[in-house]
């Protein structure tokens, strides 16, 4: 169990973390959701004692991180996977992390094993694909056999095949009764493997639920209509009181799933309709909209400015 | 959290890298050779020398002529060993593995340390022997006195300005920025600031001017360092102990 209790970091006059207190209980695996930016790093380097807090509290299992003996047996992270020396060979890196723990040699090999990387062990790391990298990483993470995992953004740039490696490992993991913590700005990834959701946006706790939980109530349904004789369908409509907003496109929107209802009343009423379809907003959808306001770089596609003709701007000269 | 288990650690770290073999190597060699053709040199134009350097000819000294630039390799040893972590990430890694910060810095200086004792040492004596070899009747004996200190102190000198090395490292945590000053500290500005009459009085304090005098048998004519060989060394240990707590504390202060 990984402990927060209004954990904050600053950096100068900037919050990285704000004031964050939560918890992640052992045997499932934990999404920790958020924009680039939102303090996921942050706060994970903060629990692995990297990071000083500027104020606040992260205990694992009741200790202090520096006060766990052996900690690679206790906890296995996978924070970045270039945090190696580029000189040092796949096995020799992992045998240095696992004497400094007390694991034996042996278990190295079972990791190299495990990740697929016995046929390089003896290669260098710095001649490592990203894919290869976050693998060595996660055979460090796996060395001391932890019953918590914590994993960075583990699929980043990763290609399908190692993408779904990585899924199924996490879920192997906590079916194994593991703490698995485990962060992503994508929340598509998360509803793949996540049990439990913690979400952060500018270092803020958004939400704090289970997966479950926020499906049921971030996934807005509603039905999109078109139709030629618009204005009747409006009147129709609010004389049965289904409030109707105008989509963009000609199409109109009616929240919830009252399809058949909408349907009934055009026929009744003898209105065309070209559309009547049910539709569900998606969680990326919500999880943008949870984070809209704390989304920290905005791609400003509002103030783009209009493109010219090619050769437009020579005409004054 | 044994300290055996993260030395032993510390040693595969600096076994496997190949920093390792090739600084060390520079510094054996450099520090050998160099000490040999000066000597040689030395030999063939010491009929031509001023009566008064001939009276104060020291050819101890004289077969150490090598570590001025030996010493060079032994820097860039000293600050790879620990900025490495740094520039290549794997500091995280390290810290995430050996929490208590104490343990893992001086685990890995004092790994560091005793390579660079075994090496320095060996490099010393191989100089003084090698050396003496080119100087011919000119050549002074291990059993000379003052000579065996000489040849144990340069061991020392070369392990001291490695952990100094190491110590100013742990506090810019840069590779580039730590050679950046040091090489040029070492090669030029304290040699000028320790020999200009000037400056001499503070020149004289600095690590490797101190901890140069232990491998001096005579004395300069006009020396009038306040401090003989073992205080010149002891000034320079002060250095190394100095360094070492600032890396310590910006280590145990800073995010990793």
């Amino acid at each position: 169990m990984i402990e927060l209790v209004g954990l904050t970091k600053r950096y100068g006059e900037k919050v990285a973390v704000n004031d964050l207190t939560f918890t992640v209980r052992p045997g499932i695996v934990t999404g920790f959701l958020g924009p680039n930016g939102a303090g996921k790093s942050t706060t994970m380097r903060m629990i692995l004692g990297l990071d000083h807090p500027t104020s606040g509290d992260v205990r694992i299992d009741g200790k202090h991180y520096d006060q766990v003996k052996d900690p690679l047996t206790y906890i296995g992270a996978l924070l970045d996977a270039k945090a190696t020396h580029g000189g040092r060979s796949a096995f020799n890196h992992l045998l240095c992390l696992a004497q400094s723990n007390g694991i034996p040699t042996s278990r190295v090999h079972e990791v190299l094993d495990t990740v697929g990387l016995t046929a390089v062990a003896r290669k260098k790391a710095k001649g490592f694909s990203l894919g290869m990298g976050q693998r060595l990483g996660i055979a460090g993470a796996l060395l001391g056999d932890p019953r918590i995992l914590m994993f960075d953004e583990p699929v980043n740039g990763l290609d399908p095949e190692g993408i779904h490696w990585i899924r199924n490992l996490m879920k192997t993991l906590a079916a194994q009764g593991r703490t698995v913590f485990v962060s992503s700005h994508l929340m598509s990834e998360m509803a793949l493997t996540a049990d439990h959701l913690v979400v952060i946006g500018q270092g803020r706790l958004l939400a704090d639920t289970t997966m479950a939980d926020f499906i049921r109530q971030n996934s807005r349904a509603y039905v999109r209509i078109r139709t030629p004789q618009r204005e009747r369908l409006l009147d129709v409509l609010h004389q049965a009181g289904i409030t109707v907003v105008e989509a963009g496109g000609g199409a109109l929107e009616v929240e919830g799933g009252k399809a058949e209802k909408i349907g009934e009343l055009a026929a009744q009423h003898g209105i065309v309709l070209h559309e009547l379809s049910p539709q569900q907003a998606s969680l990326e959808e919500a999880f943008m909209q949870l984070t809209a306001e704390s989304v920290e770089y905005h791609a400003h596609a509002d103030t783009t400015p209009v493109q010219q003709a090619w050769g437009a701007d020579w005409k004054g000269a | 959290m044994a300290a055996a288990q993260v030395i032993r650690s510390e040693w595969t770290k600096i076994r496997s890298v190949a920093s390792t073999v090739w600084t060390l190597s520079l510094a054996v060699f450099v520090t050998i050779a160099l000490g040999m053709l000066i000597s040689a040199l030395s030999k063939s134009q010491f009929d031509t020398m001023p009566e008064r350097e001939r009276l104060t000819f020291d050819p101890t000294f004289v077969s150490f002529a090598g570590m001025s630039l030996g010493q060079l390799a032994m820097i860039v040893f000293g600050v790879l060993v620990v900025s490495n972590e740094y520039s290549t990430g794997m500091i995280r890694t390290s810290l995430a593995a050996v929490p208590r910060r104490a343990t893992f810095l001086f685990s890995k200086i004092a790994v560091a340390t005793g390579l660079a004792l075994a090496v320095g040492m060996a490099t010393s004596f191989a100089a003084f022997f090698l050396g003496q070899a080119m100087l011919g009747s000119h050549r002074a004996q291990i059993g000379d006195e003052g000579v065996l200190r000489a040849v144990i102190g340069g061991g020392l000198y070369m392990t001291l300005i490695a952990m100094f090395s190491m110590g100013v490292a742990a506090m810019l945590r840069s590779p580039m920025l730590s050679l950046g000053i040091l090489m040029p500290f070492f090669f030029l500005i304290s040699n000028i600031l320790g020999n200009v009459d000037a400056t001499k009085k503070i020149g004289q304090y600095l690590p490797d001017q101190a901890g140069s005098r232990i491998m001096r048998v005579v004395p300069r004519l006009d020396d009038g360092t306040p401090y003989g060989p073992w205080g010149g060394l002891g000034i320079m240990a002060l250095w190394v102990i100095a360094a070492m707590a600032g890396g310590y504390l910006v280590l145990k202060k800073r995010d990793a």
